[in-house]
């Protein structure tokens, strides 16, 4: 038990600083959704499976959808986000 | 000391580390979307903060609770604040959003710095002042009308 919590929060922190450091801002909204499912995982595991129902259910599902429609929205919705920051191009 | 290698403490470490990535990234980061994905890092490690208070080693969950056996149940009621406090955080990234959509449109950028000097020069020129420099950066040229600027 205690090696499946260390490697769930082991992922979860991972996924944490992947959301800071990553230039493409679609792969930190994803890294950000793996956040919320790890933190499920850890709910489930505390005994708290309703938190851990409305976490999957809100946190990482209606949290993503209202972020991505924001990326579509403030024109970050592109995966050639790679070549620009080759060329010295980043934006964050 | 052995006790950090325990459920609780592995947790309580994920928990304050997660709480320290999303309050680095709000102070760093000069993106406001990015800005915006530390904020909901920071919200996560609060209620999983919250919920680990409650948490007993071999107690059961609260919604399990048969009423005569005598086992012990975590505590409910970080749970059912954690609860409210999900949904909470949906609603204040929703707004958080809205309110970037508007500063995107009015500066037509999201960078931080770019967003500060042009405010500046905003207030400024709504003061009638010439807009201040700073050590860094003189002061800028006065505009000219019909000058192409930028």
């Amino acid at each position: 038990m205690i090696w499946v919590v260390a490697v769930v929060v082991f992922i979860m922190l991972a996924a944490a600083l992947a959301v800071l450091f990553l230039p493409n801002m679609i792969a930190a909204v994803v890294a950000s959704a793996v956040v919320s499912l790890s933190l499920t995982v850890i709910f489930a595991i505390v005994k708290a499976p309703d938190v851990a129902m409305t976490e999957a259910a809100i946190g990482a599902g209606l949290s993503s959808l209202i972020l991505a429609i924001g990326l579509k929205r403030l024109g970050y919705w592109k995966t050639d986000s790679i070549d620009k920051v080759k060329a010295g191009e980043r934006h964050d | 000391m052995n006790s950090f290698f325990t459920i609780e403490g592995i947790l309580y470490f994920g928990a304050i580390s997660l709480s320290i990535i999303g309050l680095f990234g709000l102070l760093v980061s000069k993106n406001l979307f990015r800005m915006l994905l530390s904020l909901v890092l920071f919200e996560a490690g609060a209620n999983l903060v919250l919920v680990l208070s409650g948490f007993i080693r071999n107690g059961i969950a609260p919604i399990f609770l048969d009423g005569n056996s005598g086992a012990v149940m975590n505590d409910p009621v970080p749970q059912a604040l954690v609860l409210t406090a999900i949904v909470i955080g949906v609603g204040v990234q929703a707004l958080a959003l809205s309110l970037i959509f508007r500063v995107k449109k009015h500066y037509g950028s999201m960078d931080m710095r770019t967003i500060r000097s042009k405010l500046e020069r905003e207030i400024a020129t709504q003061a009638g002042v010439t807009p201040p420099g700073s050590n860094e950066a003189p002061a800028p040229v006065k505009l000219v009308k019909g000058e192409a600027h930028e």
